[in-house]
């Protein structure tokens, strides 16, 4: 719904803070303020809401655009991880080639597993992802030679040609807001392209957009495998903050608090999964200070959130999607 | 391997395949009359294991322990459908996702809460405790075969309520053609909450008889929950005889694969990589029986167009 009128001062303030770039931006901010204050924990956390933010924001991707309800995004960022992992114990460090893998690592997971699912529908491609991330789980809880359930430590921070420019947790900071404003800036590219007017078509009528002869099944499945590859790199960078890389990462309560923040945010822009994915760290670190219990709070939250069909909060203060 | 061994693990599993019946059964008949998400059906399984082992424990007598354990999950279970699930049944899959998601969050650290992160005891009642020689040579515990009679007595209990009885041939109906039967006069909101409350006694009673065999302990129902989508997605939804077969086929395969993934694997190649590889292909075992399942009927074993059509 486009309107010709000019946005009132309070919807243009909406649009402003709800903007990619204002949460990629206020991220920045948050580590440039721990960095110059000596602030490690403000650094520490604004990483880890990127990190979660960049996950949230592939999900959002085809869940959002796509239709599709994944439960198994936990997989590829697992992957993500783990690629890291055995790439280090293999004496490969270097980002430049890191980082690639990873996303091949989760696009490639995508491929065979999002092909299966794809050739189902609702309640089918929920149950479908859950129980093949919950395989990779399991195989990578089996896995002896990387930890087994227990995981093991990486070889250590990444490097680039050889210097050890990430050594600081401040650098790690900047390298994971460089990836999530590139993300951002590809997917806010790939919307806007014919690729994702055909998935969005096909989300709101598969027939009609089959009919005019797009092939719905390859466009999804390209866009499953993007957002595979962005929840790599996602788990790459977790890897990396976290020095520690463990089958816990691919628990399928991940899967299911990634669509939590897509959800919280808003699903039809991109902008909502960074929005819901910071909400849900920030609610995350101070409950989880104040009890242990914290996810006792999520969940209400999130109950709340569904009886009172508050689903989409931007909406609430008033701006249209 | 020997002839013993692999009776005891075709034994162990069918047990396992029971317990995955009774958690599926309730779960493909929500998927089906109401094509309803319901993440929390492990919750009830959990909480039907707490509830048994707390009635055990304050009446020291399992059978009458495990009589109130049911009647407070199925009264749970009239209760989580009236405050919560029927308002979601209307809903899309994402939201019906989201809230039950945020069940199983807040069920599961309440169990937390009030009885404590650690596994509590739930042990097998003295008449049934002990093994009992089945072959010569062949030990089996007692308990585990009480199991599989009880499931498979419940498998047959639900043939003959869904295939000779009313509201069998209702639910039947619901799960194919819901529209047709709400048009018929149908109240089918209260067919949902019937199916629903036994599904999740059902759960609360696999909980209940798992218990003295897995752990009690609050994150206990998480795995069944995957399994049973998996049993459902091979079964077809809405089919309690899919449920069955698959059940069986996936605790059969499982427990099989674990046992002897990595023998087999030996004889292929050599020890050590035998000993890295079995247990990862063992644990994907299911799951590529799933995507096999997939490939050539992607609407499950047992049913017919629904999934295919519409949502």
């Amino acid at each position: 719904m486009t309107s010709l009128t000019p946005l009132s001062f309070p919807a243009r303030l909406v649009a402003l803070v709800t903007h990619p770039v204002t949460a990629i931006a206020a991220l920045a901010l948050v580590v440039a303020a721990g960095q110059i204050l000596d602030q490690g924990f403000w650094v520490t956390l604004a990483t880890r809401a990127a990190i979660l933010a960049l996950a949230a924001l592939s999900l959002g991707f085809v869940l959002g655009q796509g239709g599709l309800v994944s439960f198994g995004h936990a997989a590829p960022f697992g992957i993500g991880a783990y690629v890291v992992l055995i790439a280090g114990e293999a004496g490969i460090r270097d980002v430049l080639l890191l980082m690639p893998l990873a996303f091949l690592g989760g696009a490639l997971f995508a491929l065979p597993t999002g092909a299966l699912a794809l050739r189902t529908r609702g309640v089918y491609f929920i149950m479908i992802t859950l129980a093949f991330a919950q395989m990779g789980y399991f195989v990578f809880s089996a896995l002896s030679a990387y930890g087994g359930d227990d995981g093991m430590s990486i070889a250590g921070r990444t490097t680039l040609f050889g210097a050890r420019l990430f050594r600081s947790d401040e650098a790690l900071a900047w390298l994971a807001i460089g990836v999530l404003a590139a993300a951002s800036a590809f997917l806010h590219r790939a919307i806007g392209a014919r690729f994702g007017h055909v998935l969005r078509a096909a989300r709101d009528n598969e027939a009609r957009t089959a009919a005019l002869g797009f092939s719905v099944f390859r466009t999804r499945l390209a866009a499953y495998m993007i957002a595979a590859g962005i929840a790599g790199l996602a788990g790459a960078l977790m890897a990396e903050q976290t020095g520690f890389v463990s089958p816990s990462l691919m628990n399928w309560h991940r899967s299911g608090e990634l669509i939590v923040m897509v959800v919280l945010g808003g699903s039809r822009r991109l902008s909502g999964a960074l929005l819901g994915a910071i909400v849900v760290v920030l609610v995350e670190e101070f409950l989880g200070e104040a009890t242990e219990y914290w996810k006792f709070g999520l969940g209400l939250l999130i109950l709340a959130v569904v009886a009172t069909r508050v689903v989409d909060l931007p909406r609430l203060l008033g701006r249209r999607a | 391997m020997s002839l013993t061994l692999l009776l005891v693990q075709i034994l162990n599993g069918l047990q396992f395949g029971v317990i995955l019946f009774l958690v599926a059964a309730g779960l493909t008949l929500v998927f089906g009359v109401m094509d309803f998400v319901n993440l929390a059906h492990g919750v009830q399984y959990m909480i039907g294991a707490y509830l048994t082992a707390s009635a055990v424990a304050a009446t020291g007598s399992f059978g009458l322990g495990l009589l109130i354990g049911l009647a407070a999950a199925l009264v749970l279970g009239l209760v989580m459908e009236f405050v919560l699930f029927r308002h979601l049944t209307r809903r899309d899959h994402l939201e019906q996702v989201l809230a039950t998601f945020g069940v199983i969050l807040v069920a599961t650290d309440g169990v937390k809460m009030i009885f404590g992160p650690a596994p509590i005891a739930l042990s097998v009642p003295e008449a049934f405790s002990g093994s009992i020689a089945l072959m010569p040579g062949l030990l089996y515990p007692v308990w585990r075969l009480v199991v599989i009679a009880s499931g498979l007595f419940v498998a047959f209990l639900l043939w003959f309520l869904i295939t000779r009885t009313r509201i069998g041939m209702l639910v039947r109906a619901g799960s194919t053609h819901p529209e047709m039967v709400s048009a018929l006069g149908v109240d089918i909101d209260r067919l949902f909450l019937f199916v629903f409350a036994f599904g999740a006694m059902l759960a609360g009673f696999a909980g209940a008889m798992a218990g003295p065999i897995l752990s009690v302990e609050p994150h206990m129902g998480d795995t069944v929950l995957i399994l049973a989508f998996v049993v459902i997605v091979i079964g077809g939804i809405g089919s309690v005889r899919g449920a069955l077969v698959a059940s069986l086929i996936v605790g059969l395969v499982d427990t099989l694969g674990r046992a002897f993934a990595t023998d087999l694997l030996r004889l292929v190649v050599d020890r050590s990589s035998a000993a890295q590889a079995g247990p990862a292909i063992a644990s994907m075992a299911i799951y590529l029986f799933m995507a096999a399942v997939l490939i050539f009927k992607p609407s499950g074993l047992f049913t017919g167009e629904r999934a295919t059509w519409t949502k």
